[in-house]
């Protein structure tokens, strides 16, 4: 079950104030509203790059043996 | 490459045998849930990887998440809520960690197990998703219509969903997909939805797609739509027809994608990228008004929300709408042609419609005249 109070949606991470200065600095004129959401996108661009670096498929030789068969037989392959 | 699977696994909940066989057996003992064709074709898509990371109906923390922050509860990108209602007076019988069967016509389609029931607020669901409350919005009347309850948990599918014979050899899955570009060796693929026959607008974004990547993936949606939509057959003849005629060899792939229109505009378009992504594309075509109804959305909200989303793993192609230029003698967009409205021919899919009811060839600069032909060859041409 979802708290959906505030405190239920956020969490506290620690960051160097100097950082943080700097931050609020560059994001001035910018579509970010706070430090928190530039962090957070930031976070999330960087997180997704290393996810999509451990994905994984999930056929084995033989299932692509098969489905090349099928895309001949429908004509989407020569 | 082609694009890693959403949430980095391709889900794959498809029976195989002896399993299957086993569980078809026990599925006529278990309780049952019929659905109507369009939840079934869902169940299919879930199994086949279409909605990956999702390997079923959400429970309610991923519902919720969804509805307020667009995002399953692990924190993935995800839009429109992927839900199974089901009616109070019905679920006498059914509790939390049973499995249950979900049927089709009569026959087992797939066993879900069920992690949670939970009620649901549609006003809100309806606010959130299409920003409106408004009845008249078709999304919100379907949403309506649905029952009380919800049901949520992981399926793993028994049998596929009967399908047209026109449409059988279209149908492809996001494995079949992801393999089918390797093969050609395409790296960088451009998906295209699609729920309209092809006039010269279309195939101006196309290219300018094509322009930029290895490949082109037509994706038209096969499944419910309103009133006055175009038929699916028709929409599929007359990208044959565009192909055909207008495309270099293998640079397309046309294949279907069985489910129905939501028309929740910007939340839909981001839906709409996250199944492309899943069927291996690497960009996603954005043009004008996308999943949109009537007034409902501004005609490029859609661009606009792929800015909360740094980590979609597809990369939206926004393009302009054309319109022909009878000073550039072309097709171009507002950003790159410098004339006066007096030059522009602007498209509009409601003259090409009434021209082509009264069964006439609308202008090259509208539509290239074999598609046109194309469609003039049915009968029937819309949605009833």
């Amino acid at each position: 079950m979802v708290n959906e109070g505030a405190s239920g949606k956020y969490t506290t991470v620690s960051i160097p104030v100097t950082l943080y200065r700097r931050i609020k600095k560059l994001i001035e004129s910018t579509g970010f509203t706070s430090v928190s959401s530039y962090v957070t996108y930031v976070l999330r661009e960087i997180v997704a790059a290393h996810e999509m670096e451990k994905g994984e498929e999930p056929f084995t030789p033989e299932d692509r043996e098969r489905i090349i068969e099928k895309l001949r037989r429908l004509g989407y392959l020569d | 490459m082609v694009a890693k699977p959403h949430g980095g696994k391709l889900v794959n909940k498809v029976s195989r045998e002896p399993r299957r066989s086993r569980l078809l057996e026990e599925a006529r003992e278990l309780y049952q849930i019929s659905l109507d064709l369009d939840t079934a074709v869902d169940v299919e898509n879930i199994a086949h990887g279409v909605y990956s990371p999702l390997e079923g109906f959400m429970i309610q923390d991923d519902y919720l998440h969804v509805l307020e922050d667009m995002r399953l509860s692990d924190d993935t990108p995800w839009t429109m809520p992927l839900i199974l209602d089901l009616d109070p007076r019905k679920m006498r019988g059914i509790s939390e960690g049973d499995d249950v069967t979900l049927a089709f016509r009569g026959s087992p389609l797939a066993i879900l197990h069920v992690e949670e029931i939970y009620e649901w607020d549609k006003k809100r669901h309806v606010r959130r998703i299409y920003g409106t409350t408004d009845p008249a919005h078709p999304g919100i009347a379907q949403v309506m219509q649905r029952r009380e309850l919800l049901i949520g948990g992981p399926i793993e599918l028994l049998s596929n969903v009967p399908i047209s014979p026109n449409f059988e050899r279209y149908l492809l899955w996001p494995a079949e997909t992801r393999v089918l570009f390797e093969e050609k060796g395409w790296r960088r693929i451009a998906g295209f939805q699609t729920r309209n026959v092809p006039h010269m607008g279309h195939e101006y974004i196309q290219k300018a797609a094509l322009t930029f990547v290895d490949g082109l993936f037509i994706n038209p949606l096969i499944g419910k739509k309103k009133p006055g939509d175009w038929r699916d057959e028709v929409i599929l003849e007359a990208y044959e027809a565009l192909i055909r005629y207008y495309y270099p060899r293998d640079v397309t792939v046309l294949a279907i994608l069985r489910t129905r229109m939501r028309y929740a505009g910007p939340r839909e378009a981001v839906h709409h990228a996250i199944i492309r992504k899943n069927f291996g594309c690497t960009h996603f075509i954005i043009g004008r008004d996308h999943a949109g109804v009537d007034n409902y959305y501004g005609p490029y909200d859609a661009w606009q929300i792929f800015q909360e989303f740094p980590d979609l793993g597809i990369t939206p192609l926004f393009i302009r709408e054309a319109f022909y230029c009878r000073k550039c003698n072309g097709m171009v967009n507002e950003k790159i042609c410098p004339h006066d409205e007096q030059y522009r021919i602007r498209i509009s899919g409601t003259r090409i419609r009434e021209m082509i009811k009264k069964g006439e060839i609308p202008p090259s600069e509208l539509m290239r005249p074999e598609v046109a032909k194309a469609i003039l060859r049915f009968k029937e041409l819309f949605v009833r």
